[in-house]
């Protein structure tokens, strides 16, 4: 009974550090303590988090290399624009639209493709890419290689930081139950989980359409905030952004793909002054960073209350 | 015990070093925010592409504005103040064209020159308009880049130096015709980007009104390397001239391709040719008998484009193509703008922008319409064993 509650509280008190977290932010950007160039980070921010934590599912916890997260995205991104500026519909369906499209793309894409292994699976995904951005460049209804411009914003801080953490909050959970084991176990050893009796195929479509289901989301918010999208944003570079970020912030670590998406977000931001050094800066810090910490910033560890409760030495 | 205590240490440290983080962004933005007073100079941003797809295109502008300012500077700068060039890298990205905008709008720039690409302006644009403030795009072709394609309205605050894609395949096709006398033509069109299709559309309008047929229509996209196949193809049906409106990455492989398979009809296309890789990659003898439409040409014998041309290869010791042009062209505009709104307020700046009347640039003289965009001439160049020179200039 006693566990029952303590339990309680633990969960009390998240919501209310996260709600505090929003509410504070909140107020700074509506009393305009926040400026522009700052609202924009902090929104490219939430959604590389949430890319970022959608590509590790897949990258990281069940070990498939895919590089196909920005296709994904520009599903998202322009079936939620159809819904909402083209069919005048709410937000709100426009999010769900775009996650939907996003999981059955994953769902289509995966079912054939996860059959592959390695560097087979690295490259359909990365064809995939690909096809979705050269489909979109043929498409009239959605203005081919120019895009769509003029998109109505609509994504607010509300919708990104509640977006970032459903995300966060859905792949640990996930990666806490049966599930979470079962793929896990398929990273470490395919044969074995198999014999395990494990249905790995299915297991990693789904971690697949989970993941691809949040990189629309991603895709979503992106559209609403950035005025125009076009197929060339989502070409192959974006999805080694990504891959940058879930690699430096440790494969298979949900924390470590957090830190390194807020890291990644405000090293651009900073290095925006330094134009002509700004890529060498760039690859720099990432090439020092492989050679001393080659796991990644937190390898497969993540930052929970028990690792702040043992650094104190307190309690358990 | 002591190793929980430098854990501690560390997770401190860590802390501490992710808030300074923080307040060092803080800190840096308040200082920027002091009010332009009478002494101080006159911020401009360059929002330009220096690294990624465009880089060649964003960096060249750079440096035409570059040398523009430093020019005015030299000569005093402009109403007693000296201009102030901060030069920010847009990535090629809409999104990062955007973010920079927002960063530079922190920085109380009076206007804002570049990016160079329709889409990275488009990224920039609302930024621009919530703040009230001018950009002028040098080389952003697009229509709907100044105006609203749903409203039918121009944007109020975006302008540029030059002149619409439409006019670009207009004029080769008059060339054609007029001046190549020919009667059929095969358009081969990079059909991944707008800028390939435009073109490819208003040529081949303007070629049927003057009498001559299209017998073939192929396309490549961007990244394509053999154009073999289509290439033969369109040597079967034997055109009197070939239109490749496309940029020099595909078109420059595509040239020496043609040429390898002995097709000798002249090849025309816009100004995505411009490029040194065009001559280093087709190499000169494959470049003869190929003519592109251009905002201007370094070898025009203009007073005006000489002087800016020996300047420009005295600071970069390179010679300046037509971005670089256009972006020397920007600043000048700003410039006249400010000069006439004797005053650095970019409301103020922005009606002088739009009411501009004969602006003599080094891409020629050139008056602002109410769509924001310039009436002006254009060139036709011709490569003439790899050096390009300038064949006639044609009037709208």
């Amino acid at each position: 009974m006693q566990e029952k509650s303590k339990s309680w509280l633990k969960f009390l008190s998240e919501v209310i550090l996260l709600v505090l977290l929003f509410t504070l932010v909140q107020y700074a950007l509506s009393a305009g303590l926040v400026n522009q160039s700052y609202q924009i980070t902090l929104t490219s921010m939430c959604i590389n988090v949430i890319l970022a934590v959608s590509l590790n599912l897949i990258n990281g916890f069940t070990g498939q290399l895919s590089l196909g997260h920005a296709g994904f995205m520009a599903v998202g991104a322009y079936a939620s624009v159809i819904i909402t500026n083209f069919m005048d519909l709410p937000f709100i369906i426009g999010i769900l639209g775009g996650c939907l499209a996003a999981g059955i793309a994953g769902f289509v894409v995966g079912v054939p493709t996860l059959r592959l292994k390695g560097d087979y699976l690295a490259i359909a995904t990365l064809a995939f890419g690909e096809i979705i951005r050269v489909v979109l460049q043929n498409i009239d209804y959605v203005n081919g290689p120019a895009g769509i411009v003029g998109i109505t914003k609509l994504t607010t801080w509300s919708w990104l930081y509640w977006a970032a953490i459903l995300t966060i909050l859905v792949i640990v959970n996930l990666m806490n139950s049966s599930y979470g084991r079962a793929i896990v176990s398929i990273r470490e050893d395919e044969v074995a989980s198999e014999l395990m009796g494990i249905n790995t195929t299915g297991y990693k479509v789904l971690a697949f359409v989970i993941g691809a289901m949040f990189a629309g989301l991603a895709g979503v918010l992106y559209a609403h905030y950035f005025y125009i999208i076009k197929p060339e944003t989502f070409n192959f570079l974006k999805s080694f952004d990504m891959l940058v970020m879930v690699v430096l912030g440790g494969l298979g670590s949900t924390t470590g793909a957090v830190i390194a998406a807020i890291f990644i977000t405000f090293l651009t931001l900073a290095l925006q002054k330094y134009a002509a050094m700004r890529m060498v800066i760039y690859s720099l810090i990432l090439i020092i960073v492989m050679i001393y910490r080659p796991q990644g910033l937190m390898g497969t560890k993540e930052l929970s209350r028990k690792t702040f409760a043992r650094i104190w030495g307190g309690k358990k | 015990m002591i190793t929980r205590r430098n854990k501690k240490l560390a997770l401190l440290l860590a802390m501490m070093l992710i808030l300074s983080i923080f307040a060092g962004c803080g800190g840096g933005t308040e200082e920027e925010q002091q009010p332009v007073g009478e002494k101080a100079t006159i911020p401009v941003g360059i929002n330009v592409e220096l690294s990624g797809a465009v880089a060649s295109y964003g960096s060249n502008a750079r440096d035409g504005a570059v040398l523009a300012i430093e020019e005015i500077n030299a000569a005093g700068g402009v109403l007693g103040q000296q201009l102030e060039g901060l030069q920010r890298d847009c990535k090629s990205t809409a999104d990062e064209a955007m973010s920079v905008s927002a960063a530079l709008v922190g920085e109380n720039i009076v206007a804002q020159l570049g990016p160079l690409t329709s889409g990275d302006v488009a990224g920039s644009t609302p930024i621009m308009m919530d703040n009230k403030i001018p950009l002028i795009a040098p080389a952003a072709t697009a229509a709907n880049v100044t105006v609203d394609e749903k409203t039918g309205e121009t944007r109020a605050y975006i302008f540029r130096v030059c002149f619409i894609d439409p006019f670009q395949g207009t004029l080769m096709a008059q060339f054609a015709a007029d001046n190549l006398k020919a009667k059929t033509a095969a358009i081969y069109a990079d059909t991944s980007s707008d800028y390939g299709k435009g073109l490819a559309a208003y040529f081949k309008q303007t070629f049927i009104e003057k009498g001559g047929t299209i017998i073939a229509e192929e396309g490549f996209v961007s990244g394509d390397r053999d154009f073999n196949a289509t290439l033969t193809k369109i040597k079967g049906s034997n055109p009197d001239f070939i239109y490749v409106p496309g940029y020099y990455q595909e078109v420059a492989p595509l040239i020496k391709q043609a040429r390898e398979l002995n097709i000798t009809a002249p090849i025309g296309g816009g100004d995505g040719w411009d490029s040194p890789d065009m001559l280093s990659v087709a190499g000169a003898e494959a470049l003869n008998n190929t003519f592109f439409t251009n905002h201007y040409s370094s070898q025009d014998t203009d007073p005006q484009v000489v002087a800016f041309v020996e300047a420009f290869k005295a600071k970069y010791d390179k010679e300046p193509d037509a971005f670089a042009a256009l972006g020397y062209d920007c600043a000048q505009l700003l410039v006249q703008a400010i000069k006439d709104a004797n005053s650095t307020d970019p409301q103020k700046i922005t009606d002088a922008l739009a009411n501009i009347k004969d602006f003599v640039g080094v891409t020629g003289k050139m008056t602002i319409d109410e769509q924001h965009n310039p009436i002006k001439a254009g060139v036709v160049i011709e490569f003439k064993d790899g050096a390009q020179t300038v064949n006639t200039r044609i009037q709208p």
